[in-house]
């Protein structure tokens, strides 16, 4: 099992730099940089732009653009936003953890609620609970989140006053009444993406689970008189739940991609929303940085599913 | 003294798109304490439905015991729910499948499916159950039972996961065994094996077998008795001795006229008879006796009237009009 951990951890430092080189020349292809905007503005002198782009190297070849990159990357130097004044790690940081509370929350709800809808429906197939949760589940992926999230708003924020509908991140008041605001503005969001991720879930583990149940080795559970509770737990979910981790897995990139428009609806200050405002001002150190960060999380996350299937499936780590 | 089971007139329907599937259409059954009882048959004729039925095994939806009492031990198995039964189940009735490579779940040490059944049933802490599973590996032979009780189903071969198979089937020491083709997926060698192993198990335990073949070789060397099925049907039910020597139904004729003769010389040896057509399809079967469209001896009122199955010798019984008073 550590060999098989440390062998998925040395497959995941190639595929970043793969992945890094990659985005890096998509950026340098596409038109503008910071410093574009100088070449416009009548109170900088030609020569002064000219002076700077040199300075920074930005009309180097691409491969010489993106070693510097890395050799700076290497000694922790993740570059510095012209926009904001600030270096990129610090706005990084500031965002980040906003988005991981909202996306971690959201998964987790997601989990919780389509893991024992799908495992019961499946238990029971074709009942009235399974075609209840058929139908929700399908009217749930239907709807993408920004319609999803306009209706909560306009629903929960507008009509009934409950929650607010503006993500703020200078909250007043200490220690419980804070931390009370803090989940209430998050809950919008949270649902919003929950919903939306669930929804997919459900079904999927739902037929998992239909594809386990009809085995043989089901019915030698069963045979064994364990009693329906324990053979659905120990002997169809643990199996069910390998396809399940995989799916999980493969959806977390969309998850960030959704959770960049959820961020844009309800004002939330997180790496999504830095990723838009940075692309709309030019801000290449910043987006680059965001794309890699996403990277970094969608690596990390294919690692963590590939622990948990060898965990699942004893097949798999002794090979 | 009352046979240690007793299924009456047993009937389990299936519901398909197609209509109603007749599997086991009034199957009886006895089987006495401490005896080994095969149900030989071909394929789709009822055998592994009526084995299911007992512990109700089978997916109800679409199935459904229709009609008909299984008795065990003078109390009537139709009638316990699920849940009731999950105490009648390994404890009372072992159950070996046919499928050793499908039938272990892969995720799972052996141990513990063996010692999870142990643990059910006669509460034993998780200490114990595993010595207990290890004393239940080294009586069915397999090799350093001490480390392979950690071991995951696909590290052993098709004939050691048998061998694990039924020492999970035996763990708790059930009265009943029934075997499902136990040796139809291994091949020859590891079959007669197999074979060996459980008849040892039997002797030791004393417990009684029930064990499904279509190997008419397998009926000669392990059964006291015989029930032959056919169609959903028991054609023809008789001491194992006696069923060789003077089979009555003609299927059953037929099925041992299909046994390759290693023991008659070349000259006498001609071509392996097989007996033609093939099963009928059991949604609204015709009237008669349903092996009539193949029998070579089918006569008028084969088509007309189904026959009962009735005592013909002692402790022989058959269900064909042949012989029968007019």
């Amino acid at each position: 099992m550590r060999q098989y951990i440390l062998r998925r951890l040395l497959i995941a430092g190639p595929s970043l730099l793969g992945i890094s080189l990659v985005l890096f020349t998509v950026l340098a292809l596409a038109p503008g940089d910071p410093f574009s905007d100088l070449a416009t503005n009548p109170n900088v002198p030609p020569e002064v732009a000219l002076a700077l782009r040199a300075k920074f190297g930005l009309d180097d070849p691409v491969y010489l653009r993106y070693l510097h990159w890395l050799a700076a990357m290497a000694h922790g130097d993740w570059g510095f936003s012209f926009v904001s004044r600030v270096n990129v790690d610090t706005l990084i940081l500031q965002r980040l953890p906003t988005t991981l509370y909202v996306i971690g929350s959201s998964q987790l709800l997601a989990l919780l609620i389509a893991i024992p809808i799908g495992v019961y429906a499946a238990t029971r197939p074709y009942s009235l609970f399974d075609q209840i949760a058929n139908t929700f589940a399908f009217i749930g992926f239907s709807l993408p989140t920004f319609f999803t999230g306009i209706l909560f708003i306009l629903i929960f924020s507008i009509k009934l006053d409950w929650l607010p509908f503006v993500y703020s991140t200078d909250i007043s008041g200490t220690g419980l009444a804070r931390l009370g605001e803090e989940i209430r503005q998050a809950i919008m969001p949270v649902m919003v993406l929950a919903l939306f991720q669930a929804a997919s879930l459900t079904r999927f583990v739902r037929s998992a689970m239909l594809d386990v149940i009809r085995l043989d080795y089901v019915t030698t559970a069963r045979a064994k008189g364990l009693g329906q509770r324990r053979v659905i737990i120990t002997h169809v979910m643990r199996n069910a739940m390998i396809p399940v981790v995989t799916l999980i897995a493969l959806q977390i990139p969309a998850v960030f991609g959704g959770a960049i428009v959820t961020e844009q609806i309800f004002r939330i200050p997180g790496i999504g929303s830095l990723l838009i405002s940075s692309i709309l001002s030019n801000d290449t150190p910043v987006v680059m940085a965001v794309t890699f960060v996403f990277a970094c999380l969608v690596v990390f996350f294919n690692l963590v599913a590939d622990v948990l299937y060898g965990w699942l499936d004893p097949r798999i780590s002794l090979r | 003294m009352a046979p240690l089971l007793e299924i009456k007139s047993l009937k389990t329907h299936f519901a398909t798109d197609d209509g109603i599937v007749q599997a086991v259409d009034g199957v009886d059954i006895t089987i006495d304490k401490g005896e080994t009882l095969c149900v030989v048959g071909e394929s789709g004729c009822g055998k592994t439905v009526t084995a299911m039925s007992i512990l109700k095994l089978i997916a109800m939806p679409p199935g459904r015991i229709v009609e008909g009492e299984i008795l065990f031990q003078g109390r009537d198995l139709v009638q316990l729910t699920s849940s009731e039964l999950d105490d009648v189940r390994a404890k009372e009735i072992g159950f070996i499948f046919q499928e050793p490579m499908t039938s272990l779940n892969p995720v799972l040490t052996i141990g513990e499916q063996i010692a999870e059944s142990l643990r059910r049933h006669e509460g034993l802490s998780r200490k114990d159950a595993l010595l207990r599973t290890v004393e239940m590996l080294k009586l069915v032979q397999i090799p350093n039972a001490e480390a392979r009780v950690h071991d995951y189903p696909h590290q052993f071969s098709g004939g050691m996961r048998q061998r694990v198979v039924i020492a999970m089937a035996l763990a708790c020491k059930p009265k009943l065994v029934i075997a499902d083709e136990p040796t139809t997926a291994l091949d020859v060698t590891i079959q007669a094996q197999i074979l060996d192993l459980l008849q040892d198990m039997k002797e030791r335990f004393g417990m009684a077998v029930m064990l499904i073949t279509h190997a008419m070789g397998v009926v000669a060397e392990t059964a006291q008795r015989v029930a032959v099925m056919y169609a959903g049907k028991i054609v023809e039910e008789a001491g194992v001795d006696r069923l060789f020597a003077h089979p009555g139904h003609p299927y059953t004729q037929g099925l041992i006229r299909s046994i390759p003769r290693i023991d008659l010389d070349s000259k006498h040896r001609g071509r392996l008879e097989t007996i033609g057509g093939s099963v009928p399809i059991l949604i609204n079967p015709a009237p008669g006796c349903r092996f009539a469209p193949r029998c070579r001896y089918a006569m008028s009122i084969c088509t007309e009237a189904e026959p009962a199955l009735r005592e013909i010798a002692p402790g022989h019984r058959m269900a064909c009009h042949l012989g029968e008073a007019p």
